[in-house]
This record gives structure tokens, sequence and C-alpha cells, in this order.
């Protein structure tokens, strides 16, 4: 990713509109019960595109936001989301992964980490109430739901900060062809 | 050169790491008026106008979705409505005579004026975001302290309970609600006259518990289950009494030690629009304390 102000902008507007649009809408649409959960997908698919470190810190700002408009305890989503953009990140940083359902994969695996990582923080500092075993099917409904909506978020991110990213080789060669350049077949 | 970008990259990951467990190692050891706490209650004061805008400008995309909903359900809530309606309109029968009956036994007693209510000095305020996690359920509404909200408040809608007020800014307030698992309240089954404790279940946002009741048996499934209100001058409640809080949905267990009385809330905590703050929960109190010589 080329690091300007203009990316970082892109970003923190990323996050803002992001974070409250869940909290506005998606936080109070139920499907099958329970709502989507865009902030870990936004911050995995940052995660994907820019790699570790602008994952991690964008999913350590997005969770500080949250926590701080839900009145919620600071810094636990953000530890949790963090985790999430960081381990995305290294994915793309160690396997470069090329298949057209990464995105799917990933954003399911980053809602896992996030909902599960905030569940056993929770259990870890104390829960006054009983806790019902429907916990279980609502954390497994909101990564199925998240998994739904994984590509379409990922491709919204791809879009606005695609500036910003290093061009990828095969979106590269594919626009040549199409656009009148050399077949790479008519080299040989 | 590749050992200096991991050293980096190591730095600013165990420098976040390390922020937020400063911040959660801070949060918990203040007290409510602390730094971060302000600082928190600042942010939302700032952020609450475009919460408030963005929420009424997406208005139409919930409800698109919520048309959806609603569609598939339609049948099946007929059915059972059209059975409810048989059943209320002998229960108006009979609630008509009772009515009768009441207002001449209230004019025996020297009832006065039922505390209804408008004596709490309802504040009325529309919702403009919630919260999505297991843990917190919270919403955040339109009225701060200008208005006379404070912190735990009790919160209504015309259905019955909603919460209480938990934290609080000049022009907007967060609402705790019945099923945010620091809640709790203290109940009446009113058919069974038991009291007990209200308790959310977390993970089943549309579940309560109605718990530590000293003759849990003579409580049933249909009771209604209100505010028990302030029964001790030394542990006044914020909570009036008779505000409705649910009905009993089912009763588990036979014996005394595993029964657990399960309650669906009356208020829809789901869809909350415009809610009631009120300002001043323990008129009653007050104005029995004042009657009395």
């Amino acid at each position: 990713m080329t690091w300007s102000s203009a990316a970082i902008l892109r970003l923190v507007a990323v996050g803002l509109v992001g974070g409250i649009l869940q909290l506005t809408t998606v936080s109070q649409i139920a499907i099958f019960g329970v709502p989507a959960d865009l902030t870990p997908l936004l911050v995995v698919s940052v995660g994907l595109l820019c790699g570790s470190i602008p994952g991690a810190c964008f999913g350590f700002g997005l969770g500080l936001f949250m926590d701080t408009l839900l009145a919620q305890t600071l810094g636990l989503s953000s530890l949790v989301l963090l985790t999430a953009g960081y381990l995305a990140g290294r994915l793309r940083e160690l396997r470069d992964p090329a298949h057209g359902l990464v995105p799917v994969a990933v954003g399911a695996a980053g809602t896992a980490i996030a909902v599960i990582g905030f569940t056993v923080l929770q259990f870890l500092l104390g829960v006054d109430a009983p806790v019902s075993l429907l916990l279980v099917r609502q954390i497994l409904l909101v990564i199925v739901l998240n998994t739904l909506l994984a590509m379409p978020v990922y491709l919204v991110c791809r879009r606005v900060l695609a500036p910003f990213l290093p061009d990828d080789p095969r979106r590269r060669r594919r626009r040549a062809y199409t656009t009148g350049g050399l077949s790479p077949l008519s080299r040989a | 050169m590749y050992d200096k970008q991991v050293r980096r990259r190591r730095a600013i990951l165990a420098a976040l790491v390390l922020c937020c467990f400063v911040l959660l190692t801070a949060y918990f050891g203040e007290s409510s008026g602390g730094p971060l706490k302000s600082i928190q209650t600042g942010a939302m004061e700032v952020v609450a106008p475009v919460q408030e805008g963005a929420n009424r400008a997406l208005k139409p995309v919930r409800d698109l979705f919520g048309w959806f909903g609603d569609t598939i359900d339609a049948k099946g809530e007929r059915d059972k409505l059209e059975s409810e309606r048989d059943q209320l309109r002998q229960q108006v029968a009979r609630l008509q005579v009772a009515e009768n009956e009441n207002k001449e036994l209230r004019g025996l007693v020297a009832y006065g004026a039922g505390a209804g209510i408008q004596d709490y000095s309802p504040v009325t305020a529309r919702v403009y975001s919630r919260s999505n996690s297991s843990w917190y359920s919270t919403i955040e509404i339109n009225k701060g302290s200008s208005d006379g909200v404070a912190v735990n408040q009790p919160v209504i809608n015309d259905k019955g309970l909603v919460g209480k007020v938990k934290t609080v800014s000049d022009g907007n307030a967060v609402v705790m609600l019945l099923s945010d698992t620091e809640f709790g309240v203290s109940g009446l089954a009113t058919k069974a006259d038991q009291p007990g404790s209200v308790l959310p279940v977390a993970g089943s946002p549309g579940d309560l518990l109605f718990d530590l009741v000293p003759d849990a048996k003579e409580v049933r499934k249909g009771d209604s289950i209100v505010t028990a209100g302030t029964v001790s001058d030394r542990l006044p409640s914020p909570f009036p009494q008779g505000l409705l809080i649910g009905t009993v949905r089912k009763v588990n267990g036979i014996g005394e030690l595993d029964r657990t009385i399960h309650i669906t809330p009356a208020a829809d905590l789901r869809n909350l629009d415009f809610v009631q703050v009120l300002t001043r929960p323990n008129a009653d109190l007050r104005a029995s304390t004042t009657a009395t010589p």
C-alpha cells in the first residue's frame, strides 16, 4: 500500500462510515434473530488489502471507536479486532492467496476470532448474569451472516482503497489484453 | 533490511496490544466520573448528531428489511392473533364487570389519584443507535441531562419497562436494556403475589429469568411480572412500582431448587423507535412520605 495522508484519510473514512452504518442500521436488522457485524469484515478486508500493520492499526482504531460510542469497556473490541486485522494481513504477506473466495473464508475466520475472542474476554473479566447456551447459536449465526456479507464488504473496501493499492499483476495483464494490447499467446 | 521490517512490525503490534491492556486496566480501575469515561461521554456527544442524522436517513433501508421479515411472519402472526382476539373478547367482558367493582372499591378505601406515568415526569426520546453485542444491550437516545435525564432513571415504552439510563451527557444518553448482562430489577408476580429478581440471560435477548422467588411454585405461565418498587426506605429502588416487565413464558423444573421461571419482556427490545425516561421515578414515594405525618 502507498502510504499518504489521502490513504490514511480514506481508511479513517471507511472506519467512520462503517462504524456508524453498523450502529444505526445493520445492528437493527435482525436476520434469523441476530444482526450482522460489519466491523470484523471491514478489519479483515483492510488487512487482506493493505497488510498486517495497517490491518492491526485499523482494527485497533475501529474497536476503540465502537467501544467509545457504545459505552463499553475500552480496549476490548480493539484487542480482538486488531488480532483479526493482523492475522488477515499476515495471511496476505506470507501466502498471498489468489483464489477468488479467499475474502469469504477470511471474513468468516475473522468474524469467528472477533466474536469468540470477545466472548472469552468477557468471561475472563467476569459475567454477573447467567449465560444461556443460545449464545453458541447466536455466535454461529453471526458467523454465517458475516460469511454471506464478506464478499460485498471486501469489494467495497477494495474499490475505496484501490488508488493506494499496488496494481495486481493479474488485473494488469487482463486489462492490457482487453484494451487492444498483445495477447500473451501472440508473443510465443 | 528484512530484519528491520520484522522488528518494526513486531514493535507496532506489541505497542497496540499494550495500549489495549492499558485501556482495559485503566477503565476497570477508575470510578464512574474518571477521565476515560469522561472522554467516552465527550466523544459520544460529538458523534451523536451524525449518528442521529444517519439513523433518520437510513430508516427506509431498515424498514425495507423489516417489511420482508414482517411479510414472512405475517401469516403465523395472524392465526395467533385471531385466537388471542377471541380470548381477549371474553376477558374484556369479565374485566368490564371487574372494572365497575374496582371503581366502587377505590371509592371505599379512598384510594387517591392513581400513580399514572405522568406523575413521573416522562421525557420522550428518539432511539438513534443500538449495540449489537450479546453482552452489552444498549441503545442511545437523543435526550440528556439538559432535559432532566439522569443515570439510573427507568426507561419505558408503550408496552412496558425497557431498561434504565446507563450514562448521560448534555444532549444524549445510553440506556441499558433489560437484556444487558449487567441489568437487574426486583419484580413482583401479580397473580401469585410473589416477589423476585428479574435477570437477563446472556445470549438470549428475548428471555429473562425470574429468580430468587420465595414460593416459586405459585407462579404460573402467563402471569404478569411488574416492578416491585421500593420495598424498604433503606434500599430505594430506581424503578416505581407497577411497571410491566413481561409475562411468564414457561416454568422449568419441578423441584424448589431447580425451578426456573422464564419471562418474555413486554417491550420488543429489538424494535425501539421512541422511549420515555421517567425523570421523577420516586414521585409516588415522595408523595406518600409527605402524606405520612
